[in-house]
C-alpha cells in the first residue's frame, strides 16, 4: 500500500512541542523522582498533559478531542518514549480511548470520551488473565445477567498502571461472546491491587472481580466484540511501536554520545570498530522498527492491511527496542550497570512494553495467520 | 540527533577509498527539477525525429543507438558533439521514457553497463575532447564493451592501495600486474586502469588512470571460478602490456580523482521503485514452506521473523526512497545494503533448512559455467551466491565503519598508512 512517509506541518509542531515540554518540564530527573514515587506518577502532571490537548489527541472533536489520527497520537507517542515518560497516558488516552472507540456505540462514545479528552477520567483496560497468554478470545472473568444488568467475577492480571484508574474497561464472557464493560474502579466488589513492576515508569496492577454489579449500559457495544477487540489492540500496539522507536533512538544517541567522549587506550571507543558496529547496528535496528511503526501508523483504516502492519509493528519495534537498550549498557561498560546511570530506565521499559500487548513471538503468530504461514 | 551525513551513495567511496584529512568534493548533486518547456519540447522533438527517421522495429538496434548519439540523446548533459545536448541527466530519464514507450531499446545501457554508466562519466569529466570522440559513440552503440579494473588480490576493502605497475617507456606505459572481480573483461574491448606510477609518495599519490585496449598483447583475461560453480567475474594479468600514453585519462597521479568519478558516476537511486512485499529470497522461502506442509513451531516462527525482518528492510528503502525524491534524505537510507546482506543470507540459509535432504543436493552441478544476467537461482545456489553479498560492492564490516563514521559521526581509526610512501606500507 502506498503511503506518505513525510509529515506534515502539524506533526512536525506536535513533535517540537512534546520534546519542549517533555525536556523543560519533566526531564530525566522527574522521571526519577516520579518512579521511585509509591503511585509512579502524579495527578497535576496528568492535568498538564490534558491541558497540552494529549488526552484529547486523537478523540473526536465532537467528543471534546483534537481529532487527530494515528500518525499524529504516533509522532507524540514517540516523544514520550524518548523520555521515558511515566504516567498513565498509553494505558488510558491509547489503550483505553482506543477500546472505547473501536466497541462503543454512539451514545456510549458521548458519555465515555469527553471525559477522557478532558482528562478528568483516567481509564485502563483491563483484559489479561493468564500470564502466559495473550489471547482475549476466552476470558474466564464472566459477567452474568443480574437483575437488569450484570454481575461481574473474576480476576485480571498485568492491568497497566490500574492503581491510577477511575475507570476499567474489563473484557468477560457474557454468554453470546466476550464483552467489554466498564467498571467504576471504587465500586463494592473492586480489589485493584498495584504490583510491583519490572519497569517503575508504567506500573501494573491485579483487579479481583468479586460480584460487581454493573447496570445493562455497562456493557460496549453489542454482542461479541471479539474482532473489534483485536482491532483495538492492534491499534494500541501500533502505537506503542512509536513508543518504542523514541526510546530505542534515545539510547541510541547515548550510546553513540558516550563511544564519542569516553576514552580508552588513548582512543575515543567509539574508534574501534567493535563499539563502532554495534552503534551502526543500532541505527539499522531503530530506522527498520521505525519504518514498520510509521508505515502500520499510515494504514490504520485499512482493515486487513493493518492485520499485517500492527503486528510487524509490533515485533520489530519491541525486538528492535529491547536488543538496543541492552547493547546501550555493554556500550556504557560499567557505568551502565549503574542505578544513577539512565540506561537502565531505558531497559526496564523496552523489556515490559515487548511484553505488555504480546510478546514478539505472539505477534508474529498473529502475523503468520493473517499471511497463511 | 544530528547526524553527520544523510545519505550514503558516492560520499560512501570516498570514506571508503579518500584521502583522509580532506573533505569530501562538495560537487553539484542536486538534480534540477525546474526544466525549461523549452528544453523539454527540443527533447521531445529530437527523440520524435529518431523515431521518425529510424524507426525501431526496421533499424538495426546499433545503427540506431549511433544515430541516438548523433542527436546527442545518449547522455543529455554532455555537450553537444559528444552524445549530448548540455542539458541535465533529469533530461536524460525524459528522453529514456519517451524511448521506452516507442518501442525503442535502452539495453545498451545493461548489456555495457559499466562504459555507460561510469566510463562516459570519466571520459566527459576528464578526457581530452579527441579520447572523448575515439571512445563516446562505439561504447554507447555497444560495438566495444568496457570493464572497469580497480580491485586487486591485495587491494580489496583498501583499494587505493594497489600495486599494479605502470612504467613510462617512451611515449608508452608498461603494465605488470593483475586486477580481479572485473565483470565483463571478457567481452570487452576498452577497460579502465588504474594503476600505480609512483610508489615513493603516499597511496593516493600515486595512481594514474588509463583505458587499455583488453585485446593487445600481454593482457589474458581468465574466468574466475566462483563457489557457486559460476563465473561472473574475471581475473585479468598484465605481464608487459603496453598502453599508449594517449590512452592515459588526465595527468600522471591523478589517478585517484579519476577513479572516485568513476565511482560516483554509478547510478543514483532516487525516487528508484521498490521491490514487492514477500518477493525474492524470503518469497522463495515461503513458497517452499507452504509446499512443504511442514508445520514445526520453531521453524514457523524463524520464518516469521526472516519474513518481518525482510519487510522492514523492504519498508525502510520505500521510506528512504520517498525521503530522498522529496530533498529531505534521513539516516534511513544509510542501512539498505547491510540490511540485505545479512538477511539474504540468512534466509537462504534458513530455505535449504527446510528442504532437508533435498538442501544437500546441487542441482545444477558445479561445472563452470557464464551466468546470464538476472538469473533467478535455485535455493541451493542461492544460498552460495549471498554468501557475497556481505563481501562484494563494500564488506558488511566497511559498510558499518561508514555508517558509524559518516553518519553518527563517529571517529575513525588511526591509519597508519596516512603519511608514508606507498611503497613503505607494509602489505600482504
Amino acid at each position: 500500500m502506498k503511503v506518505t512517509y513525510a509529515r506534515s506541518e502539524d506533526q512536525a509542531l506536535i513533535a517540537t512541542t512534546a520534546r519542549q515540554y517533555l525536556d523543560e518540564n519533566i526531564g530525566i530527573d522527574r522521571v526519577r523522582e516520579l518512579m521511585m514515587g509509591e503511585e509512579g506518577f502524579e495527578r497535576g502532571l496528568w492535568k498538564e498533559m490534558a491541558d497540552l490537548g494529549w488526552t484529547g489527541l486523537a478523540i473526536a472533536e465532537e467528543h471534546g478531542g483534537a481529532g487527530l489520527g494515528p500518525v499524529e497520537l504516533g509522532v507524540l507517542l514517540e516523544e514520550m518514549g524518548r523520555l521515558v515518560t511515566p504516567g498513565p497516558f498509553f494505558a488510558s488516552a491509547v489503550l483505553a480511548t482506543t477500546t472505547i472507540q473501536e466497541i462503543g456505540t454512539d451514545v456510549q462514545h458521548s458519555e465515555l470520551l469527553p471525559d477522557l479528552a478532558s482528562g478528568d477520567v483516567i481509564a485502563t483496560l483491563a483484559v489479561f488473565e493468564d500470564p502466559r497468554s495473550w489471547a482475549h478470545r476466552k476470558p474466564e472473568t464472566v459477567a452474568t445477567p443480574a437483575g437488569d444488568g450484570w454481575a461481574l467475577n473474576g480476576r485480571k492480571r498485568a492491568v497497566l498502571d490500574g492503581h491510577l484508574a477511575d475507570s476499567l474497561l474489563v473484557t468477560a464472557g457474557a454468554g453470546d461472546g466476550v464483552g467489554v464493560f466498564v467498571v467504576d474502579a471504587g465500586q463494592p466488589g473492586v480489589t485493584i491491587a498495584q504490583e510491583p513492576a519490572l519497569d517503575p515508569t508504567r506500573r501494573m496492577a491485579t483487579v479481583i472481580l468479586d460480584g460487581v454489579e454493573l447496570a445493562p449500559g455497562a456493557r460496549l457495544g453489542e454482542g461479541d466484540v471479539s474482532n473489534a477487540l483485536d482491532r483495538a489492540m492492534d491499534l494500541a500496539a501500533t502505537a506503542l511501536a512509536a513508543e518504542q522507536v523514541g526510546g530505542a533512538q534515545s539510547c541510541m544517541e547515548m550510546s553513540v554520545e558516550y563511544a564519542k567522549t569516553r576514552y580508552q587506550f588513548g582512543r575515543p571507543i567509539g574508534s574501534y570498530q567493535a563499539i563502532k558496529h554495534r552503534c551502526a547496528n543500532m541505527l539499522m535496528k531503530v530506522e527498520h522498527a521505525r519504518s514498520a511503526a510509521y508505515y502500520a501508523a499510515r494504514v490504520t483504516d485499512d482493515v486487513e492491511e493493518l492485520a499485517v502492519a500492527a503486528p510487524l509493528a509490533a515485533s520489530v519495534a519491541s525486538e528492535a527496542y529491547a536488543w538496543v537498550a541492552g547493547e546501550n549498557i555493554q556500550v556504557h561498560g560499567g557505568i551502565g550497570f549503574t542505578w544513577e546511570h539512565d540506561a537502565h530506565i531505558y531497559l526496564k521499559r523496552a523489556k515490559a512494553s515487548s511484553l505488555i500487548l504480546g510478546s514478539p513471538r505472539h505477534h508474529r503468530d498473529r502475523l503468520g495467520e493473517t499471511l497463511g504461514i | 540527533m544530528h547526524y553527520d551525513r544523510y545519505s550514503l551513495g558516492r560520499r560512501d567511496w570516498w570514506a571508503r577509498f579518500g584521502p583522509t584529512g580532506y573533505r569530501f568534493p562538495e560537487f553539484e548533486w542536486k538534480v534540477k527539477y525546474h526544466m525549461s518547456d523549452s528544453a523539454d519540447t527540443r527533447v521531445d522533438e529530437l527523440v520524435d525525429e529518431l523515431i521518425r527517421e529510424h524507426p525501431p522495429e526496421e533499424t538495426p538496434v546499433q545503427e540506431f543507438w549511433g544515430a541516438q548519439y548523433d542527436k546527442g540523446l545518449a547522455w543529455a548533459w554532455h555537450p553537444e558533439g559528444f552524445g549530448g545536448l548540455g542539458l541535465s541527466r533529469k533530461h536524460q530519464t525524459r528522453i529514456n521514457d519517451r524511448l521506452t514507450r516507442s518501442g525503442a531499446s535502452i539495453e545498451n545501457r545493461y548489456t555495457n553497463l559499466l562504459g555507460i554508466a561510469m566510463g562516459a562519466g570519466v571520459l566527459d569529466a576528464h578526457a581530452t575532447d579527441e579520447q572523448k570522440r575515439r571512445w563516446l559513440r562505439p561504447m554507447f552503440t555497444t560495438e566495444e564493451i568496457w570493464c572497469q579494473m580497480f580491485s586487486e588480490p591485495g587491494a580489496g576493502s583498501d583499494v587505493a592501495g594497489l600495486a599494479t605497475r605502470a612504467t613510462k617507456d617512451g611515449e608508452e606505459w608498461v603494465v605488470n600486474g593483475q586486477k580481479v572481480w572485473t565483470t565483463l573483461a571478457h567481452i570487452a574491448k576498452w577497460g579502465m586502469l588504474v594503476a600505480r606510477t609512483d610508489p615513493q609518495v603516499p597511496k593516493h599519490q600515486g595512481l594514474t588512470y588509463f583505458i587499455v585496449d583488453m585485446n593487445s598483447p600481454g593482457v589474458e583475461v581468465r574466468p574466475l571460478y566462483q563457489i557457486t560453480g559460476e563465473a561472473e567475474f574475471n581475473e585479468v594479468f598484465f605481464d608487459d602490456a603496453r598502453v599508449p600514453d594517449g590512452n592515459r585519462i588526465d595527468a600522471v597521479g591523478a589517478g585517484w580523482r579519476v577513479a572516485l568519478t568513476t565511482l560516483m558516476n554509478e547510478r543514483v537511486a532516487i525516487g528508484g521503485s521498490t521491490i514487492p512485499r514477500e518477493s525474492g529470497y524470503i518469497g522463495q522461502a515461503v513458497e517452499i514452506w507452504k509446499a512443504s506442509g511442514e508445520r514445526d513451531p520453531v521453524l514457523r516462527d524463524k520464518l516469521l521473523q526472516l519474513w518481518a525482518e525482510a519487510e522492514a528492510a523492504r519498508l525502510t528503502a520505500a521510506r528512504a526512497n520517498e525521503m530522498a525524491s522529496a530533498g529531505t534524505p534521513g539516516p534511513e537510507g544509510s542501512t539498505g545494503k547491510l540490511a540485505w546482506a545479512s538477511l539474504n543470507k540468512e534466509i537462504t540459509s534458513f530455505t535449504l533448512d527446510l528442504m532437508g535432504l533435498d538442501g544437500t543436493l546441487y542441482p545444477g552441478g558445479y561445472e563452470l559455467v557464464r551466468p546470464q544476467r538476472f538469473q533467478v537461482h535455485e535455493p541451493q545456489k542461492a544460498y552460495l551466491r549471498t554468501r557475497a553479498n556481505s563481501i562484494e560492492g563494500g564488506t558488511s564490516e566497511i559498510m558499518l565503519n561508514i555508517v558509524g563514521e559518516r553518519v553518527l559521526g563517529l571517529p575513525g581509526e588511526p591509519r597508519v598508512d596516512k603519511d608514508l610512501p606507498w611503497v613503505e606500507v607494509p602489505r600482504g
